[in-house]
């Protein structure tokens, strides 16, 4: 038998998406397979290195532990909806890229949904609120040093440019 | 890994959710933050028939905090009971355990009542639960509804008095008495896992500001949360007078923790009389009226 399909509708980076999937398609998998939206990564598949965090109604959230059914009528927020309508780096990609923060890039789109929320919510942060912001994100290649330095410049770049 | 094929439910309200939690029973599965359940699903270790996805029951999303204590709704997810002011004048305790759960990402998801019905006996919430001496209610279709006293609720690892067909509504955590004071002391392998070993304790001080009452809970020491009075070996002093080594032995000789690869139980044991006697001076401080310290602290 035909697993079962659920219509849902799910409005990511601000476009309204009805799609129909099997009630176990993970968030992750709804956003790359079924919207073609690659950047978001699936690194672990059970919550610990954060590569597919998402922006869900605004809080970041693990799209590999989520349902997409779960996440019908919600707003989601990818790596590919952070730049501006003009398609301008936001200043934490901006930051990420000045400071050198990222040399594979594989993690880079759930730090960069983690820390957009994390200033947001604590816009000049000290380093040990960066510390446990970022602490559910693993980097395998940078050693961290340059993802924090990212956030306090990120954090300086959203100051100077008022918040948007 | 992909999760295995399962049945969908998504209630609108509670009757609903009861009524399908009926008819189910042992097959189905209840889905709140899911931030343990999605993991043993992909994995492959759990594949309930039946999902049932309370996320849309607006009613179960409460924190409230009275004079008595903090009544928890089943969907207030870790990081709004962590953001209540509210919550945390009544029963600060609860910030201080949620800070060590896991991390904030997990935490947005991730519920309190759901942390208590998985039931690890590694996980902080179902010891502050012990500890404190709180209650989970649970609900079922067309039956009263039934409060299970922590010391009766964890059965244990991974298992709860909760039967098929019920759904946990909500938790009770009781306020603290006068003079008193918590801590939360616990050490992990890395940020954010679960901890190797950790105690949180709860101290009453009398008028002189002698220890008139003192407990500790114990996670990974156990298969379930291990909850100790050690108030007599305390011997009502002051805290700058107890004889803490003792209190260390005496812990180490009432727990029987397991070996894994993380730690032997000789270890485990050592950690848990170490940390318990600092949660200890750290929740008699509290309730001292220290304003130093906060009763939160991760140690190495």
């Amino acid at each position: 038998m035909a697993e079962a399909r659920h219509a849902i509708s799910l409005t990511v980076n601000g476009v309204v998406h009805e799609v129909r999937v099997p009630a176990r398609r993970l968030l992750s998998d709804c956003l790359r397979h079924d919207l073609g939206l690659t950047g978001t990564h699936v690194g672990c598949e059970h919550g610990v290195c954060g590569c597919c965090t998402v922006l869900l109604d605004g809080e970041p959230a693990r799209s590999c532990l989520t349902f997409a059914v779960t996440a019908d009528g919600h707003e989601i927020t990818t790596v590919e909806g952070l730049a501006g309508p003009d398609g301008t780096p936001s200043p934490v990609q901006r930051a990420f890229g000045e400071c050198h923060a990222l040399q594979c890039g594989f993690c880079t789109p759930g730090f960069l949904c983690t820390v957009t929320a994390l200033l947001r919510d604590t816009p000049a942060p000290t380093d040990d609120e960066v510390l446990e912001g970022i602490s559910g994100n693993l980097c395998r290649c940078t050693g961290y040093q340059n993802i924090v330095k990212a956030v306090h410049r990120a954090a300086e770049l959203t100051a100077e440019e008022g918040a948007p | 890994m992909k999760p295995p094929p399962f049945d969908y439910h998504a209630p609108r309200d509670l009757g609903e959710a009861l009524a399908v939690l009926a008819e189910v029973g042992a097959h189905g599965k209840v889905l709140a933050g899911g931030q343990s359940l999605i993991p043993l699903m992909n994995m492959r270790l759990a594949a309930p028939e039946h999902l049932v996805d309370i996320n849309r029951v607006a009613a179960l999303d409460t924190v409230d905090a009275g004079r008595d204590g903090v009544r928890v709704g089943a969907l207030a997810r870790h990081a709004a009971v962590e953001r209540s002011e509210a919550a945390v004048r009544v029963q600060p305790l609860l910030r201080t355990a949620l800070r060590l759960v896991a991390h904030p990402v997990i935490r947005n998801r991730g519920t309190v009542v759901g942390s208590l019905v998985h039931a690890d006996p590694s996980a902080e919430l179902p010891a502050v639960l012990t500890l404190l001496g709180g209650t989970v209610r649970l609900a079922r279709h067309g039956g009263a509804q039934r409060d299970v006293a922590a010391g009766r609720f964890f059965t244990g690892p991974l298992e709860s008095a909760l039967q098929p067909g019920e759904l946990a509504v909500s938790a009770f955590f009781p306020a603290l008495p006068p003079r008193t004071g918590t801590a939360f002391h616990e050490v992990a392998r890395r940020h954010g896992d679960y901890a190797v070993a950790g105690a949180a304790a709860l101290v009453t001080l009398d008028d002189d500001l002698r220890i008139a009452g003192a407990r500790a809970v114990f996670v990974s020491a156990g298969p379930v949360p291990v909850l100790l009075d050690l108030t007599e070996v305390c011997e009502r002093r002051p805290a700058a007078s107890v004889d803490w080594p003792a209190v260390e032995r005496a812990v180490r000789e009432r727990l029987d923790p397991d070996a894994d690869i993380h730690a032997t139980a000789e270890y485990r044991r050592h950690l848990s009389g170490v940390l318990a006697a600092r949660a200890l001076r750290t929740a008699a401080a509290v309730a001292a009226g220290d304003p130093g310290r906060s009763g939160e602290e991760r140690d190495g």
